[in-house]
């Protein structure tokens, strides 16, 4: 079966040629039409729109859109903020800044569809501190926006206001973590929150109920509010709808990023068949489906267990080519849709320099809050770099998986898994490499190298 | 009496470990754990702070709930079934534990904090392999912010980056010194750009070393000087001012050193928080100024003497006088620095030995308007809500008091009322630390309270937010003082005031409707000659609003000394007998005349700044001086010590050659507060145990022995065991107190009126009704103060304390860490002025009023009125009490201190 065509809905305009990202062309191609449709209804009904919608959140988690929006406590007389998660960090992710330079528009729109909808009077783009030209396009377009009176108070003539602000980080991943961000947009150390009781929707930015969306998600609200949640939940498959950007880089012929219906493309058609197959004289080895703290998949490897379709449970017997790319098979067979960031590796790479890589990466970003995670993170870093420099133990691959397993369910935030998959899904599929490399590299360790300490 | 209702909270139940436990709701399952008996283990959690969730080690299961919870964080709910321990928590426990050591110099046996770290003691319980990850060498000591700091020292090799010290001093102290920087495993507790820690925003509370559950924030004077096992414990009273805050010494008995000071969270008063000076401030204890043998004065100094001479001197020319002269010839200061014991044996001695009702204390020159002014308003002079209690406070209105200075606990429980949500007015012609975070600041010139008070009262009547069932049913002399009000206009006020009227309407509304309001006020209303009227015009506010008499909202004067409150109650004053009793009462001094076996004297008696001018003119003879330093600390320091040195006999019970001792003809040296045994009062009428933590230096007796030796010698026996006698004897006489024994005292206190052996004590007054009965509104015409500016003294000087030192210095000023911090006395000036005196900042410049001249260093910065000058009073070679206004208050003969005209000059 060939692959289906790309669904652009969020990408539509993506590097559309003459497609530029000033207000005019967006006016020019139906923009802030929704918008106006939108302050035409009543808020509640957009909020039960985007709950029929069955949209999840693109950011990591895949947290239900409406169900998050409901949670929040609307009783409490404080205001509700709406934050902008624009921090995309995950390693092999880019999907949102080409939104943002490209279409930015399109976000503010549905971001004051969302704010419509929640009575927000404020909403932060909390924008990644390497970004420095995309704050710089979302300033402009936002005093575009206000300037035609989209954004900021009375807008379009209602008695409705609200104003976006733009802030930029200060380059930490743990700033895309929603209380990290929180603390970091007070001003503060991004140190996450422990919850309870700093649960955003609850006690969020300066202790007021918050929501945190990821820039793709609201793109999507806009969609939404334009077809209806019914509409929307038809696209992609059941649970898992509308369509999402899967950003593939590594060992493929051609890497990018692509918009597809949620789950109708598997990922033997993503790789295969939308990227051109492994590069020449090479095979696929692994692929990390969804950011680099995703599970890694090995090819190879089969994935059996029963799964509803419809109403019936029916058997499955997947190869990693056959998974089909929505957050629920993902996470069946043990990983997870994440970010969309998919990384692809070949026969050519070294599975312990891999990890090696990715664990100075985590080790380097852990905010350094909870014992598991700060020391955690620093031993898998410090044993796979002694693996790779030929100073291991012989017991150091019982050490490394014992450290990965005493972290996840076990910090404040959701970093300690994040740190730790890698770890325990390459040990669990790659054991052999971890017992074969360092023997090889011990054996090549030059004369008076340092020793382990 | 009716009982004290505090707000309840609902209970719920649940299971630990099968066990059955209540707890009130929002409790945290590790502390209810705790209180079930049950250590989950924890070393990010102290009960000061809140929840941080770090170290990881407090995971439990709960029924229900997905993956490991953490016990510090989660509160209880009803049912939930908890289990804090199985084999797989001990495992995880064990691998945390060893992650921990992994990066941790483990060198125990040189560790200060060895057999007292809780890292040591879950290591031990879990078996933790501190070598599973190799060997952590010690790093050689690198510099940190902690190298040149005099109290506090930071040991980057030891820290397990739980957070907690970080998170108390930004939240709890609100100090803001202290910071984590970098990330992951390179993060370490450091200071704002790493600036020297003496240099940042720090106030030296060392509450960053109490909280620390390792041995890396330490005190570095006692480091190297024993460890817990080492030490003893000795659970006291701070002896510096009148919040009363437990602390515990931790003492080398064989060396007879306190080596360092803490406190525990469970204190009564002050929940383990301390301030610098209960931390640091112990230091004059172990000073080689102290006196240790008596001494006699010669022409040309002093000779020591034996004690045997000098209370045969003392005690034969006491007599003499006495009988030569009569009863008004002879007068006797009590120290509010000294325990309830020696308060009262001090009133004791001067109405039996002396026959003299010529009796007073320090609350004289500060709080001597409170007793008096909440007296004739309640009918009793103290607190009437308690330090709890703040935190619990919607609206709290200060007037004249500084808190977070002057009283820093208190001033802690200020900033956990703001977190919690508590609305602020802060009336301080100052921009007090309080004041820059106040909801509405009505920065008035010193002098016109009585004028914004009124102005208060005025638009509370205006816009009818008076509480009228309260008035009619609670309180007398209504009428009278409306009609007084009558003449007033808000705006008129507001502008003698020096401030907006809208201010002063904003202030009276936000009060008026607080759901509970409380005041609070110090010096700065009494220590004024109209002091008495501005503390019964605070007490018609609350009486107007019925703002007095519940949970959190009363009236509160914060009393300066550590035991200037006990001082009062043990009647260390001419007009009251121990207990508040009216010395002219028939039936009370009966009651007296048969316990002390004499007839009470029949003279009115005096009060301290009389004495001294009494002196002056030659009419007293002899005073008898416990514990006081006249000369530091009463206004127009020359004269005092002219009017001193025509005493005939002036004795002191000192701890140091103080200014006055220098003119004493017979000094005793005393035990201080570390060396001997006896009761504190705190403000909040709290008595609480001090306990005697080392010996006294050479010779030197406790106040008491002194006082029964002095009362035998003068023919008038006296001896007791030990305080614990004289406090029993002293609470048969005082009802009030009837109920209280050292016993029951114990570790928690007890707060009067405490009637009988079964009563709890009473943490709010006037519930229901007034001590007096009905409350009473007194009429109050304003008075200007006595010296306005002039041309001549265009400026106002104000005086008061730093949070540093404490009054005349002679305690603090010995103390290392308070010495880097607030070395001399210095003179707050606004830009304005600065520039129009052309004075730059951190210049040395004079100070003049028409008394004389001090120095001190320009603080140039907006902490003041561009009308107003600011100066401490701690520092003895620059006496800023040589030009303080010696007019006093005629109701209690407080003096001016805190206005007179002044004027600036260049060095
Ligand atoms: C360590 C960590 C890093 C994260 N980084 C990002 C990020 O860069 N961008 C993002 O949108 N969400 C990130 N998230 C997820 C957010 O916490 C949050 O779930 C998300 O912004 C919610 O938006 P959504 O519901 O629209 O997905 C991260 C989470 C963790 C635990
Ligand atoms: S899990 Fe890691 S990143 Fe998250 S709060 Fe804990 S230490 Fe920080
Ligand atoms: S801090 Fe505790 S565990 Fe560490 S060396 Fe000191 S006593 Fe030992
Ligand atoms: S002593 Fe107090 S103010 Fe100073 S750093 Fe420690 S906690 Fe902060
Ligand atoms: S110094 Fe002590 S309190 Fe502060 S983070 Fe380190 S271990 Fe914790
Ligand atoms: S005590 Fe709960 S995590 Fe440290």
């Amino acid at each position: 079966m060939s692959a289906p065509e790309q669904c652009r809905i969020i990408f539509r305009h993506i590097d559309e040629p003459g497609y530029s990202n000033d207000l005019a062309c967006y006016v020019r191609h139906g923009g802030y039409e929704i918008l106006k449709k939108s302050v035409a209804m009543k808020p509640e009904a957009i909020v039960d729109e985007v709950k029929k919608s069955g949209l999840r959140g693109r950011g990591g988690a895949g947290f239900g859109c409406g169900l998050k929006w409901s949670l929040l406590d609307r009783k409490s007389g404080k205001p509700v903020y709406l934050i902008v998660n624009a921090d995309e960090s995950e390693p092999g992710t880019f999907k949102d800044r080409y939104i943002i330079h490209q279409d930015p528009h399109q976000l503010l729109e549905g971001i004051m569809i969302t704010c419509f909808a929640n009575n927000v009077k404020l909403a932060y783009i909390y924008i990644r501190g390497e970004f420095p030209h995309g704050a710089r396009i979302l300033e402009k377009a936002i005093a575009e926006a206000r300037a035609a009176n989209f954004v900021g108070p009375n807008i379009l003539g209602t008695a409705y206001g609200c104003e976006i602000y733009i802030h930029r980080g200060a380059g930490a991943y743990i700033c895309g973590e929603e209380t990290g961000l929180i603390e970091s947009l007070e001003g503060k150390r991004p140190n996450p929150r422990i919850k309870p009781p700093y649960f955003p929707a609850v006690l969020g930015l300066y202790q007021c109920p918050t929501i945190v969306n990821n820039v793709e998600t609201l793109c999507h609200v806009k969609h939404i509010a334009d077809m209806g949640g019914e509409a929307f939940s038809k696209i992609g498959t059941p649970g898992n709808t509308g369509t999402r950007i899967l950003c593939v880089s590594g060992h493929v012929q051609h890497p990018g990023y692509y918009e597809f219906e949620v789950g109708k493309i598997t990922m033997g058609q993503l790789l295969n068949d939308v990227c051109g197959g492994p590069l020449p004289g090479r095979k696929f080895k692994a692929v990390i489906p969804g950011g680099s703290s995703a599970k890694i998949l090995k090819f190879g490897e089969r994935f059996k267990g029963k799964r509803k379709v419809g109403a019936e449970m029916v058997d499955y017997d997947w190869g990693v080519e056959d998974v089909p790319m929505d957050f629920d098979s993902l996470g069946m067979i043990g990983t997870m849709g994440g970010s969309g960031g998919v990384i692809v590796m070949d026969d050519s790479v070294n599975m312990v320099e891999a990890l090696a890589n990715i664990n100075a990466f985590y080790a380097h970003e852990s905010c350094g809050q909870c014992t598991p995670c700060r020391e955690g993170s620093l031993w898998m870093k410090k044993i796979t770099s002694r693996m790779v420099h030929g100073t291991a133990r012989t017991e150091d691959a019982a050490l490394l998986k014992s450290v990965a397993d005493q972290i996840p369910g076990r910090t404040i935030c959701a970093f300690g898994e994040a740190c730790s998959w890698p770890t325990q899904s390459f040990l669990a599929k790659f054991g052999d490499e971890f017992k074969q490399y360092p023997e090889t590299k011990k054996a090549a360790k030059p004369a008076g190298a340092l020793e382990l300490v | 009496m009716p009982s004290n209702p505090s707000p309840v909270m609902n209970q719920v139940s649940l299971t630990i470990n099968g066990q059955s436990v209540v707890a009130a709701a929002g409790t945290s399952l590790l502390n209810a754990a705790k209180a079930a008996g049950i250590d989950l283990p924890h070393l990010c959690y102290d009960p000061r702070v809140e929840a941080i969730g770090s170290c990881r080690l407090c995971g439990v299961k709960v029924e229900g709930m997905r993956g490991i919870v953490s016990g510090c964080a989660q509160t209880v709910a009803a049912g939930m079934k908890v289990i804090t321990e199985d084999a797989e928590l001990a495992r995880q426990r064990k691998h945390t534990l060893e992650l921990l050591l992994s990066d941790h110099c483990s060198t125990c046996m040189g560790c200060d904090k060895s057999g007292a770290c809780r890292l040591q003691d879950y290591a031990y319980r879990y078996g933790a392999d501190q070598n599973r990850f190799g060997v952590v060498l010690a790093k050689p000591p690198a510099r940190n912010f902690t190298t040149l700091n005099k109290g506090i020292l930071f040991a980057a090799d030891k820290c397990i980056r739980c957070g907690l010290c970080v998170k108390y001093c930004e939240t709890v102290q609100m100090a803001e010194a202290l910071t984590f920087s970098k990330r992951g495993s390179q993060m370490v507790v450091t200071t704002p750009l790493d600036e020297n820690l003496h240099e940042t925003s720090c106030e030296a509370c060392g509450g960053c070393i109490r909280v620390c559950p390792v041995g890396a924030m330490l005190d570095k004077a006692a480091v190297g000087k024993g460890r817990e096992s080492d030490l003893t414990r000795v659970k006291t009273i701070c002896p510096y001012c009148g919040v009363g805050c437990q602390m515990d010494l931790l003492v080398d008995k064989q060396r007879n050193r306190i080596v360092r000071a803490t406190s525990s969270p469970d204190a009564p008063i002050n929940g383990g928080n301390l301030c610098v000076k209960g931390h640091f401030g112990f230091d004059y204890v172990n000073s080689p100024e102290r006196l240790t043998h008596p001494l006699i004065r010669t022409a040309d100094g002093f000779r020591q003497a034996t004690w045997e001479e000098a209370i045969g001197f003392v005690g034969r020319r006491l007599r003499e006088i006495r009988d030569q002269h009569g009863p008004d010839a002879l007068a006797f200061v009590s120290s509010a620095r000294c325990p309830n014991e020696e308060n009262y044996l001090v009133q004791k001695l001067a109405r039996t030995a002396g026959a003299t009702n010529n009796v007073d204390n320090c609350a004289t020159s500060c709080h001597a308007p409170t007793v008096a002014g909440l007296a004739a308003a309640f009918g009793s002079g103290a607190m009437t809500n308690s330090v709890g209690e703040i935190k619990d406070c919607a609206v709290m209105f200060l007037i004249g008091a500084n808190p977070t200075e002057a009283h820093p606990i208190i001033g802690l429980e200020m900033k956990r009322a703001l977190r919690r949500g508590a609305k602020l007015i802060v009336c301080d012609p100052r921009k007090t630390w309080l004041a820059q975070r106040a909801h509405i600041h009505i920065q008035h010139r010193p002098g016109s309270d009585n004028m914004l008070l009124n102005a208060i009262l005025r638009c509370i009547l205006d816009e009818g937010l008076a509480d009228q069932e309260f008035i009619a049913n609670r309180c007398e002399g209504f009428k009278e003082f409306e009609r007084n009000l009558q003449g007033i206009a808000v705006e008129a006020a507001a502008e003698y005031c020096g401030v907006e009227a809208e201010l002063i309407r904003a202030a009276a509304r936000l009060y008026a409707l607080g759901k509970p309001s409380a005041i609070y006020y110090t010096l700065g209303i009494t220590e004024h000659s109209c002091g008495t009227d501005n503390v019964k015009n605070v007490a018609n506010l609350a009486m107007l609003t019925g703002q007095i008499g519940k949970w959190a909202s009363g009236v509160n004067p914060l009393r300066g000394q550590n035991n200037v409150q006990g001082a009062c109650d043990m009647g260390a004053m001419a007009n009251k007998l121990p207990g508040y009793q009216d010395w002219s009462d028939p039936v009370v001094r009966a009651k007296f005349e048969k316990a002390w076996g004499v007839s009470l004297p029949q003279n009115k008696g005096s009060k301290v700044p009389l004495f001294i001018t009494a002196a002056g003119r030659g009419e007293l003879k002899a005073l008898y001086i416990v514990g006081e330093d006249l000369v530091a600390t009463e206004p127009n320091q020359t004269k005092v010590i002219e009017d001193l040195s025509k005493l005939e006999l002036l004795v002191c019970q000192e701890i140091f050659m103080s200014e006055t001792a220098k003119l004493a003809h017979v000094i005793f040296p005393s035990a201080c507060w570390a060396e001997k045994d006896g009761t504190f009062s705190a403000s909040e009428r709290r008595m609480q145990l001090i306990r005697k933590a080392v010996e006294p230096p050479g010779e030197a007796k406790a106040d008491w022995e002194i006082l029964c030796l002095v009362s035998t010698a003068m023919g008038y026996p006296m001896q007791y065991q030990n305080p614990s006698q004289i406090f029993d004897e002293m609470v048969s006489l005082a009802p009030i107190f009837g109920g209280m024994s050292h016993q029951r005292i114990g570790d928690r206190g007890l707060q009067w009126p405490c009637p009988t052996p079964e009563h709890p004590g009473t943490p709010f007054l006037h519930n229901g009704k007034f001590t007096r009965g009905k409350g009473k509104f007194h009429a109050i015409t304003f008075h200007p103060q006595k010296e306005e500016p002039c041309a001549e003294y265009p400026l106002i000087l104000s005086t008061g304390r730093t949070l540093y030192n404490y009054n005349c210095g002679n305690m603090t000023r010995k103390a290392a860490v308070i010495n880097q911090r607030d070395p001399g006395n210095f003179v707050e000036i606004h830009p304005d002025t600065a520039a129009r005196y052309g004075i730059r900042r951190d210049e040395k410049i004079v100070v003049r009023t028409r008394r004389g001249k001090v120095t001190g260093r320009a603080v140039v910065g907006d902490r003041v009125r561009p009308d107003i000058i600011w100066m401490p009073f701690h520092f003895a070679e620059e006496p800023t009490n040589n030009i303080t206004n010696d007019v006093f208050d005629p109701v209690t003969a407080t003096a001016e201190y805190k206005c007179c005209a002044a004027q600036l000059e260049k060095l």
